[in-house]
């Protein structure tokens, strides 16, 4: 896995567009296109000229539903998929005020992951909550979780499953901090 | 038929009714379903957010639990994932270490924490491509109870269950769903969005820009009498949001949306407690009465018209 930094955090992105040819098959296919600032063609323009700074201001990419329209008819065969996806990753740790709401809400999915194995989605929520501090945020989504929770319809995982096997993830989920640190 | 079952986080909590029915078709489909053991999450969405390494290891890890049942049984089994996002996650572990063995080998020392280890021997499959491909569709015909000869459906396929990987469906023009419908009866609602994306997330993360997405799906499957789904994510986006998006668009929905093993789980004439229609978020009223009538009708005096 090419996991290498080096000074320009685009670089690892702009070796997987290199060969773009600007033909905006990506942006015409792209179903959330409307909405972007930038359109995908223009922001893999903006990835080959090194400017980073715009990239990350840009919401294109968070604007990804990962529908690989683009991946499947980009006449190139260019990842894009996976470039919209990376510039995500990174753009929390470039430009992480605007992320912070999506960057813990990854964080307390992947924790309630690592405790449980599986999404607890009532832990999950819970604490994604607590570690936002924004007391209007559980309002935007309420009205589903009721709906939700009238079915029964959140899981809990049951933790007689977990305790043989929590020992065994937890190695994995350290392992896996372990050997990202090293590179 | 027999396979390894991986139903993924999704299937425990909000589809639930997708788990059941599935379990309950492939049981009348004669087929054998062997669930992952201590099976983990996929990783879903999160994990490639916040670290590529364990958006691998986490579909890894279910992959190698299943080559070592496979290896202590000695049958190699296929893995059924009824789930696009959990499919596409384990698929693409599947793909990407056939070409890339510096990944292989970094999973696998990841994995030996846990005493696991991958070698790629099993297939990830989705359900559609199973029951596609490996079930006889003369022996659903022949199974069919209740024919549904006055209802129009919408099959909605979803994006990742056909792209990137290009498997057991056109990827821009999907028909595989098809002769499945036609088996029960009914007619396809023809429409271009089968393969048009729901938005994942962004209903609730970017909320217009997922109810515009969502809105011209729903609006181009008037006429039907319901969007069949293989996806908890679009069964949730398409179900869940019905009355805000009418708001929005100034429109009003009202559709039926059902999973693919439901549908052809009544059609079976399968139980209440095989299907668990109550746990689906909307089932219009039109359709209730429409599927009492033709329910109620003595089934010796159906034929099929297809
Ligand atoms: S489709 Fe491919 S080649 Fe064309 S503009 Fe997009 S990335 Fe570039
Ligand atoms: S994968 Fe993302 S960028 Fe590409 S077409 Fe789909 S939504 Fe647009």
């Amino acid at each position: 896995m090419n996991t290498t930094t080096t000074k320009n955090p685009l670089a690892q992105v702009k070796e997987m567009v290199q060969s773009c040819i600007q033909c905006g098959t990506c942006t015409a296919s792209c179903p959330n296109a409307f909405a972007m600032d930038h359109t995908p063609r223009k922001l893999w323009r903006m990835v080959q000229a090194d400017n980073a700074d715009a990239v990350f201001k840009s919401k294109t990419f968070i604007l990804c539903s990962s529908c690989y329209y683009c991946t499947l008819r980009c006449p190139r065969g260019l990842p894009l998929t996976r470039a919209m996806g990376l510039l995500t990753q990174m753009a929390q740790v470039q430009n992480p005020e605007p992320f912070k709401q999506s960057h813990r809400f990854y964080q307390e999915f992947i924790q309630s992951v690592r405790r449980h194995g599986r999404v607890n989605e009532i832990e999950f929520m819970s604490l994604f909550f607590l570690s936002m501090k924004n007391p209007i945020l559980p309002f935007k989504y309420a009205s589903l979780g009721i709906k939700l929770l009238q079915k029964k319809k959140v899981s809990i995982p049951n933790p007689n499953i977990w305790k043989k096997d929590q020992n065994g993830l937890e190695k994995i989920f350290n392992k896996v901090r372990e050997l990202e640190e090293q590179s | 038929m027999k396979y390894f079952y991986y139903p993924g986080c999704s299937l425990e909590g909000t589809a639930k009714e997708y788990h059941i029915s599935t379990t309950s078709l492939m049981k009348a489909l004669g087929a054998e379903l062997i669930e992952i053991e201590s099976w983990s999450c996929c990783g879903a969405s999160a994990a490639e957010s916040v670290s590529d390494l364990l958006s691998y290891v986490l579909p890894a890890r279910n992959l190698a639990i299943a080559e070592k049942m496979s290896a202590e049984t000695s049958e190699t089994l296929d893995i059924l994932v009824p789930c696009s996002a959990c499919y596409l996650n384990l698929k693409k572990v599947t793909e990407d270490i056939k070409t890339n063995l510096q990944l292989l080998d970094t999973i696998n020392t990841v994995l030996k924490e846990d005493n696991l280890e991958l070698k790629n021997k099993l297939q990830v499959r989705h359900l559609l491509d199973i029951l596609v491909n490996d079930m006889d569709i003369n022996f659903f015909k022949t199974e069919v109870k209740h024919f549904f000869e006055d209802f129009s459906v919408a099959p909605y396929y979803g994006c990742q269950c056909l792209r990137p990987y290009h498997v057991f469906d056109n990827p821009e023009k999907p028909k595989s769903m098809e002769p499945l419908i036609l088996a029960t009866g009914a007619t396809i609602h023809t429409w271009e969005m089968g393969p048009k994306c729901c938005g994942a997330s962004h209903m609730s993360t970017k909320p217009e820009v997922g109810q515009t997405l969502v809105g011209n799906i729903l609006k181009s499957a008037r006429g039907a009498d319901m969007i069949i789904t293989v996806c908890p994510m679009c069964q949730m986006n398409l179900e869940a949001f019905q009355k805000k998006i009418s708001q929005a668009c100034n429109e009003s929905f009202n559709m039926t949306i059902l999973y693919l093993p439901q549908f052809m789980g009544m059609a079976m004439g399968l139980s209440e407690k095989d299907i668990r229609l109550d746990l689906n978020l909307s089932i219009t009223k039109k359709f209730k009465t429409k599927y009492l009538t033709m329910t109620s009708k003595p089934v010796m005096l159906m034929t099929a018209s297809a």
